[in-house]
């Protein structure tokens, strides 16, 4: 068991990015599920900041998703196909889909935070640890902290539509 | 996953595997740690009301104290269950001891969304063979 947040390896490094492209990876298929999910009318009431937002979370994951790729490429390491994720994750991802425009928000909200915490804490272990890794140090916290600042003002976005319909 | 929350879990796994209270050199040999070190951490536990010493007998964590530990157990469960099935990892035990640290709550629930893990949770996670008695690997080293 390893106490304390650290990377000390490529490999769990590589093991991290990979956890981060499928938190990508469902904040994307879930965001393009809850458009999908409403019904006719339901869509037509839908403000159009919030389908907005859904369709740049979704655009912004995928991005996310690609620089993390290839960040794991430069390590490495096994990887599984990502196209065995999506199916994974396309299966899955409607078990747990809210039912209603706040919900909408909410979950939303919920992905914008935890994609935040997730970098947050893997940046904070990358710098707790001193070893050396296949890829550039700054290039990678670089990476990492621009992704963070992007989940950050998409936190600050859900927040200002749900003060707005409050 | 926060250092006290990973002894919390190891103690309730500890006194399941000795079927009573949990000895610091058991601690201090599933965690890693020295003996010193569990015994600073027990300190802090028991004055958060987490758990109970007892000289020569050892740890047992109070109600609350289990309650987070279940909660902690669910969430190292969730990490061997996506690195076992999701990530097709051979070593899913060693890789989720060694990510645990960095893998938070609200993370795991997320992880949770896409892997099968069964409403008893963490009841039936066998604390001998350090996984879910249901969990089937993918790829299974054993």
């Amino acid at each position: 068991m390893s106490l304390g947040q650290r990377v000390s390896s490529d490999h769990q490094l590589a093991r991290l990015l990979q956890i981060g492209v499928v938190l990508e990876e469902v904040v994307e298929a879930r965001a393009y599920r809850h458009l999908d999910s409403l019904s006719a009318s339901e869509r037509a009431d839908l403000d159009d900041e919030i389908v907005e937002l859904l369709e740049h979370a979704a655009e912004e994951s995928e991005e996310h998703r690609e620089r993390l790729a290839g960040l794991v490429e430069e390590l490495d390491a096994d990887t599984v196909a990502y196209e065995e994720i999506e199916t994974l994750v396309e299966a899955r991802y409607g078990q747990t889909s809210p039912d209603d425009f706040d919900g909408v928000l909410y979950d939303a909200l919920c992905n914008e935070e935890t994609a935040y915490k997730f970098y947050d804490d893997l940046i904070e272990a990358v710098e707790a640890s001193d070893a050396d890794y296949a890829l550039d140090r700054d290039r990678l916290l670089d990476t990492l902290r621009s992704i963070r600042e992007e989940e950050a003002e998409g936190v600050e976005e859900v927040t200002e539509i749900m003060e707005r319909r409050e | 996953m926060n250092t006290g929350e990973q002894y919390l879990k190891a103690i309730y796994l500890a006194q399941r595997i000795e079927d009573g209270p949990a000895a610091t050199g058991t601690l201090a040999d599933m965690l890693d740690v020295s003996p010193a070190s569990v015994n600073e951490m027990i300190g802090k536990l028991e004055e958060r009301g987490l758990a109970d010493h007892e000289k020569y007998k050892g740890v047992t964590l109070t109600d609350e104290g289990i309650a987070m530990a279940e909660d902690a157990l669910q969430t190292y469960c969730i990490i061997e269950r996506f690195l076992a099935n999701v990530l097709e990892v051979e070593d899913f035990r060693g890789e989720a001891r060694a990510l645990e640290s960095v893998i938070d709550d609200t993370v795991a629930e997320r992880l949770d969304t896409i892997i099968d893990r069964r409403d008893e949770c963490p009841d039936c996670f066998d604390a001998e063979a350090d996984k879910c008695e249901y969990l089937e690997p993918i790829v299974d080293a054993d």
